[in-house]
């Protein structure tokens, strides 16, 4: 019997992704809770590169037997290479009491190799997954949601016209099999008449008749074409029309000279968590980048995170010019978010007052919800006691304060945690 | 195709389909003219190496039910090829019938020839005759049963939810070194006749009483409380619990005896390392040396072939960092090696020592003799001549317990020989890796619970972690308390 060679190469690639997919979801537990290690170690522009993977360490998932303990019992063991040994020589024990291997040879795929600890590698998509997994923006759908309407192109069954890249192919085949099955047993039957007629008593004349008659139903029958214009079957779409949201977020960040290294540091990771978050789970949203020092500019996502600039402090610039570009550009059926960083520093006292003011006459009441971070500063100082007040009186408004990059994680996910309605 | 031809194309780096044609062609005509062995017809299936490192996870199955242990076995697989410190296999090969061998896309042509003369010759004749398999595996039906085990574990997470099924797999693997019969014969299984045996099942369950969950008149209880259930110790847990578990429902006793069955197929691999790489070892090396004596393979052919021969029996030393215990390619190929020299050239300690071999030249059917009748344990016994132990220069270590110092008890000499070849057979004993733990009692007229007794072997104690995490799985499947006993004494319980 000869051999049978089969090659593999193109088919059943990634078999052991479901089981992957198991492992995952096994250890989600252990990956949720590195994340904020991972905010921490990673540095801002890695978290945010789309190719690379992410490791996780796993600890001890091991699948717990029946064995031994390796420090009990008499054992005796076989081991090769002696060289200088005799009969009855004594050797030390190692003082942990550890024992050297059984004997027994573990090939690499030994399904008793356990390693207590191992990496995971998962993709950026799936980090993001776990990373957003629970959390969400507050109010989204609440406003205009039917106002704007998308549409989406949904299978909607076949149709007997189309165009050529939507044939289907199945469908058409088994028309056209059909028709050719009926057709043919159509002239099947008749040619079948004639045949049992012609073994009959006939006089010549009937006989030519029939054999032409005979003739004709066999051309005909191979005449039956194999797919005509009646077979062809189209798969069909129809346009639905989806609602849809749109949602804007202003990011507004302090670049002032207060703000050192580290303040920037943790503020711009604050942000691009955020950014993530945002380009992650919301297909259409919008953001606006504003960074303040004594001025406020709208600036590209690119300047945003990168570049350098440093003055004094005014807080008001950048939220007259946010009101400034909500009523130019977001006046209607939006929604509405923003997030401030800020080290706390400000002008003077009328700043802060003008921000408590600007924000709780204003700004607060065409969004739907804002959050503020304050990092390093142990004492609160004038905006944060202003910002602290507005919070407290209004509910869309939420402050959280960050003095170790360690904390962000936290601090974000406080402000959107999915709040169950 | 001419001779030359074929040295012509074996001596190309690259093969393609006819490579492996013709030279399947040769390798099974000396097979079996030159070395006398029978095999199961082959399917020789080409693959890459991502499908090498899916084909690990799963042990060498096809194909299995999911799990997320299996998933654990591919990252950390993968993580150690892809830092580069594990090479992958050049081939794989199951038991079943055809015999299926996977074998690397990138093998160059003398290693496509090595793995095929290895793996669809050598280790395809062990599974075919070897007594344990025939015994215990049924290579007909393996690939059809796990179609049916992967199918069931499916429809079950459908039906149960996926966590449900999950809890009682872990239950079960738990205990997969538990859920083997050395005594019984299995019956033969295949897809068609286990979803019937499993319809009547279902069935008679819903009909049928548990025994344990009757209630007697009080005189007849106290007769019965004399009894002990089960009657005699039973060391097959799963089954114990397959069949008794008063909680179990019936999906899950299916999923224990599909974990059994697993169980069942691999039970004979575990005790036949040495001897069956021997086997496929001492095959290529001879199927190959033969091919080169009848002029089929060229010099450098064969330059490469001991290169890859050499590396596959490289055994370091007990004090070398790479050392990980005895090969078993090595261990096993050089006592068959040794035994097809004293069969053609004898000495005098071979004449006393194997007086039945030495000399009388029929070194092949002496080989088929021993791979249809030898496991690890009494092969080594058996066969492993003076000569194998010097050239090898093994040695036994004493490890007494109470010592703080090992003993070398013997080493290559007159006195050491038979004690280093007995104390190396018992290293390949089962019990020296599987506990000796067998279903002791069951509390039938009380809470139900279930005892396990554990019986040591050379003072050997259970690890205690893993004891008290075995046990919650056990009371998993049990549905009452579990409690394990040594020597009469309770050594852990589940019950609070």
């Amino acid at each position: 019997m000869s051999i049978n060679i089969v090659d593999r190469r193109g088919s059943s690639k990634g078999k052991s992704s479901e089981n992957r997919q198991r492992l995952l979801k096994r250890v989600e537990g252990q990956i949720k809770k590195a994340l904020p290690d991972i905010v921490k170690n990673t540095n801002v522009k890695d978290l945010t590169s789309s190719k690379e993977r992410v490791n996780i360490p796993i600890k001890g998932i091991n699948e717990p037997q029946f064995t031994y303990d390796k420090d009990t019992g008499d054992k005796k063991h076989v081991h090769p290479g002696n060289k200088e040994y005799d009969e009855g020589d004594m050797i030390k024990k190692p003082k942990d009491g550890q024992g050297k291997g059984s004997g027994q040879g573990k090939g690499s795929n030994d399904p008793n190799v356990t390693e207590d600890d191992f990496n995971v590698s998962i993709s950026r998509e799936e980090f993001l997954d776990y990373f957003f997994a629970d959390l969400e923006l507050p109010d989204m759908v609440k406003k205009h949601l039917n106002s704007i309407v998308d549409f989406k192109q949904k299978r909607a069954g076949y149709s007997n016209y189309g165009n050529p890249s939507r044939l289907n192919i199945t469908r058409s085949y088994k028309n056209s099999m059909a028709r050719r099955m009926a057709l043919g047993l159509y002239f099947d039957k008749k040619i079948k008449d004639i045949e049992k007629k012609l073994k009959g008593d006939l006089t010549d004349d009937e006989r030519i008749i029939l054999e032409a008659e005979l003739d004709k139903l066999k051309k005909m029958k191979l005449g039956v074409s194999f797919m005509e214009e009646v077979d062809l079957q189209y798969n069909n779409f129809d346009k639905v029309a989806v609602p849809i949201t749109s949602a804007v977020m202003f990011c507004v960040m302090d670049v002032s000279g207060s703000m050192g290294e580290k303040e920037k540091d943790i503020a711009k990771r604050f942000f691009m968590l955020l950014y993530m978050f945002l380009t992650k789970q919301y297909e259409r949203i919008e953001i606006v980048f504003i960074r303040h020092h004594t001025t406020a500019k709208e600036v590209t996502e690119e300047e945003f995170f990168n570049s350098k600039e440093s003055g004094g402090t005014v807080v008001i610039s950048a939220l007259e010019l946010m009101s400034k570009i909500i009523k130019e550009r977001y006046s209607k059926d939006w929604n509405i978010y923003a997030a401030q960083a800020s080290d706390g520093d400000v002008w003077d006292k009328s700043d802060a007052n003008d921000c408590y003011k600007i924000l709780d006459t204003d700004i607060l009441n065409s969004i739907q919800y804002m959050t503020y971070i304050e990092i390093c500063r142990s004492v609160a100082g004038d905006l944060w006691n202003n910002y602290k007040a507005l919070s407290d009186k209004r509910k869309n408004f939420e402050i959280g304060r960050i003095n170790e990059v360690g904390e962000i994680w936290k601090v974000f996910q406080d402000f959107f945690k999915k709040k169950t309605a | 195709m001419e001779k030359e031809e074929l040295k012509k194309l074996f001596s190309k780096p690259d093969w393609n389909d006819d490579t492996i044609f013709e030279a399947d062609k040769i390798v099974s005509r000396i097979a079996s003219e030159y070395l006398g062995i029978e095999t199961y017809p082959n399917q020789f299936e080409i693959i890459t190496s991502e499908q090498m490192l899916d084909a690990y996870s799963l042990i060498g199955l096809p194909i299995s039910y999911n799990h997320w242990k299996f998933g654990k076995d591919f990252v950390i697989n993968s993580n150690q090829y892809k830092k580069g410190r594990m090479g992958l296999a050049y081939e794989l090969v199951i038991n079943s019938n055809p015999c299926i061998s996977y074998n690397m896309e990138d093998n160059t042509t003398c290693l496509m020839v090595l793995v095929l003369a290895h793996a669809a010759y050598g280790h395809n004749t062990f599974f075919k005759n070897n007594y344990l398999f025939k015994q215990w595996t049924q290579a007909d039906s393996i690939v059809d049963y796990m179609v049916f085990a992967k199918e069931f574990i499916a429809k079950c997470e459908e039906k149960y939810g996926y966590e449900e099924v999950e809890m009682t797999l872990d239950a079960c693997h738990a205990l997969m070194n538990y859920g083997v019969d050395k005594y019984k014969k299995p019956i033969k299984l295949s897809t068609k006749e286990e979803g019937e045996r499993l319809q009547k099942k279902l069935e008679d369950d819903r009909i049928l009483l548990n025994d344990l969950w009757r209630t007697i008149p009080r005189e007849e209880k106290e007769k019965l409380k004399e009894r002990r259930f089960p009657d005699q110790p039973e060391e097959n847990i799963l089954y114990f619990i397959e069949k008794n578990s008063p909680k179990l429902r019936g999906w899950q006793r299916e999923i224990v005896r599909i974990v059994r069955k697993t169980a069942q197929y691999f039970y004979p691999q575990g005790q036949t390392k040495v001897i069956n790489e021997g086997c496929a070892t001492f095959t290529h090396y001879e199927i190959i040396n033969k091919m080169y004596d009848d002029g089929y393979l060229s010099d450098g052919f064969m330059q490469e072939f001991y290169h890859n021969h050499s590396n596959v029996i490289f055994q370091p030393g007990f004090d070398s960092k790479f050392y990980s215990g005895l090969n078993p390619y090595t261990l096993g190929f050089n006592i068959f090696q040794d035994l097809k020299r004293m069969s053609l050239n004898p000495t005098h300690e071979d004449l006393e020592w194997f007086p039945h071999i030495a000399g009388k030249g029929n070194w092949s059917e002496n080989f088929k003799y021993i791979v249809e009748n030898f496991k690890d344990e009494t092969f080594v016994l058996q066969y492993l001549s003076p000569k194998v132990i010097r050239d090898m220069r093994l040695f036994e270590i004493d490890d007494q317990m109470e010592n703080n110092y090992y003993e070398v008890s013997s080493i290559h000499n007159e006195n050491g020989y038979k004690k280093v070849r007995e104390s190396l057979s018992q290293s390949y004993n089962r019990s020296r890796y599987v506990p000796d733990i067998q279903i002791f009692d069951v509390d039938v007229f009380g809470d139900r619970t279930l005892t396990l007794e554990h019986t040591p072997i050379n003072k050997r104690g259970l690890d205690s972690n893993e004891v008290r995490k075995v046990l919650p799985y056990v009371e998993h499947l049990w549905g009452f308390p579990v409690r394990i006993i040594e020597n009469g004494k309770e050594l852990a319980t589940t019950k609070k």
